[in-house]
């Protein structure tokens, strides 16, 4: 009985740290709103951007729907295509050498620049910003999973091999499970982008979503609102985190022993 | 039981390889017999590994047939199994899911597999351990479990590719009676990658010597004494006899 506890001591000491910083913070803002040197309609205090996030939470949570919406869709879709373009080009090198320079190319095309593009070619609705989750999302798991597949030990593929393993057998057994932790980083990151991307197309344009709650905010110069849905979106983001960091626990259960070993 | 009468489980015939103008292997006929432990010994570059992988059938070698049990395995992987320093266990899989891979391998059913697996566990000092992951145990018990491994996909042949090299001389003392021991207990043959001529002596019943580029058998030495051998047959005349023999060939 006495090792969980023992566990879980340092577990509290280390998060004692950024909770005295973040009160840190919340402190000197609320002191500098309140002092006359920052008109507070330009910087509300942190008291009245809860005041602003409670009122307005039933708009923000119907705003919400449309944007986590987007964000899944784009998220999941970005998965599967990152599945099958990093398995084709680690399986074909010419794929490879075919894709991975236009992968490349894409990611330094400003999301802002293309959004408006992306209106005007599939309208006012929910496709542009799928679309834009999509080219954010999909990078960090495809190079995640690339790196996953190739930093599968040789010898482990040769001893495959030499047991009658087929191609498929080989991809099953080795260099998937292999890939999985580098496909969790990637996918970590990408989590974090979706709901950002999902915000930055619906600024340029859309009938729902919180990226058009804040530029209509914004319009009404509605400062504390505007800070309020800033912290839903970390809120939500940091949801998102946690949601990915459950299922890699899930799906890697051989981690959790190696940690707890190494702690050990 | 007498292995000069039991009968020839692999062969090996006439193999030659070369790798664009480089000529690796030239006409390397080997044999093994029942029960039999025979090494290859040479110098490092000398075509060790790539006989290894030529009679394991992940390379087609340019002339010459393997043969298991008088069965054409050549160019045909997953009749022979190998083992390596590295015991190449899957980090993700459980210990029973690792060692009976090769059963899975060949299409039998994962529950199939673990319940032919697991009485094995407990011959090769493994009991308890089915269930827990490979970074969960020392590295003598995964090398154990690699070895268990090789026997499940080997139909009774083990390759064994510098399989000690990395442990100390005291741990490579118990390893090496530990594995005699097994391998009269579940019939095992094997063939043996070493450059460590002490370890070839004390542990065969024939030793090839791999020389020369390209790589061919210069001699084919006979360790007359009896298995199990005595503890000091590494200080007798005989054993020095061998050395000598062997140093002048390499």
């Amino acid at each position: 009985m006495c090792l969980p506890l023992k566990r879980k001591l340092p577990n509290i000491t280390s998060k004692i740290p950024p909770v005295v910083a973040m009160a840190a913070i919340l402190l000197l803002w609320q002191l500098v709103s309140i002092s006359p040197v920052v008109p507070s309609y330009m910087l509300p205090s942190p008291i009245a951007v809860c005041q602003a996030l409670f009122s307005d939470l039933p708009t923000i949570l119907f705003h919400a729907k449309f944007t986590l919406l987007e964000s899944f869709y784009g998220l999941m879709i970005g998965i599967g295509l990152a599945f099958i373009f990093a398995t084709v080009m680690d399986c074909f090198r010419v794929m490879d050498q075919a894709f991975y320079p236009i992968m490349i190319i894409t990611q330094t095309i400003p999301t802002i620049a293309i959004a408006p593009i992306l209106v005007l070619w599939m309208g006012f609705g929910m496709a542009p910003k799928i679309t834009l989750v999509v080219i954010t999302t999909f990078f960090p798991i495809t190079i995640g999973l690339l790196d996953g597949y190739k930093s599968v030990d040789q010898d482990a593929i040769r001893l495959m091999k030499a047991m009658g393993a087929s191609r498929s057998q080989i991809f099953r057994h080795v260099k998937f499970p292999g890939a999985l932790p580098q496909f969790f980083s990637g996918l970590k990151i990408s989590a974090s982008y979706a709901v950002v991307g999902a915000v930055v197309s619906e600024w340029l344009g859309g009938f729902n979503g919180l990226g058009v709650y804040m530029t209509r905010v914004k319009k009404a110069y509605a400062f504390d609102k505007m800070f309020a849905v800033i912290i839903f979106i970390v809120i939500i983001s940091l949801l998102l985190l946690l949601a990915v960091n459950i299922v890699s626990r899930i799906a890697m259960p051989w981690l959790q022993v190696e940690k707890e070993k190494n702690h050990e | 039981m007498s292995l000069e009468k039991s009968e020839v489980i692999l062969r090996a015939e006439h193999i030659s390889k070369s790798y664009g103008e480089k000529q690796v292997l030239q006409d390397i006929s080997i044999h093994l017999k029942k029960g039999e432990l025979v090494s290859l010994l040479g110098v490092s570059g000398s075509g060790k590994t790539t006989l290894f992988n030529v009679i394991s059938g992940i390379i087609s070698p340019d002339e010459g047939k393997v043969y298991l049990k008088d069965q054409d395995v050549t160019s045909a992987p997953g009749s022979i199994s190998y083992m390596l320093q590295k015991d190449l266990l899957l980090p993700h899989k459980k210990m029973i899911d690792n060692v009976s891979l090769p059963l899975v391998l060949k299409g039998m059913k994962k529950e199939e597999a673990r319940e032919k697996a697991n009485p094995l566990f407990a011959e090769f000092g493994l009991e308890g351990t089915q269930y827990q992951y490979p970074s969960q145990l020392s590295g003598g018990m995964r090398q154990r479990a690699a070895l268990l491994r090789t026997y499940l996909s080997s139909s009774g042949v083990a390759l064994l590719d510098e399989p000690f090299s990395a442990l100390d001389t005291l741990t490579k003392a118990s390893v090496h009676k530990w594995y005699l021991d097994i391998m009269q207990h579940i019939d095992l043959s094997t063939l043996f990658i070493t450059h460590d001529i002490d370890e070839a002596i004390l542990l065969s019943d024939r030793i090839y010597i791999l020389n020369g580029t390209p790589g061919t058998i210069k001699e084919e030495i006979v360790i007359k004494e009896e298995k199990p051998r005595a503890e000091d047959f590494a200080l007798s005349e005989e054993f020095l006899e061998y050395k000598r023999r062997i140093i002048s060939k390499l």
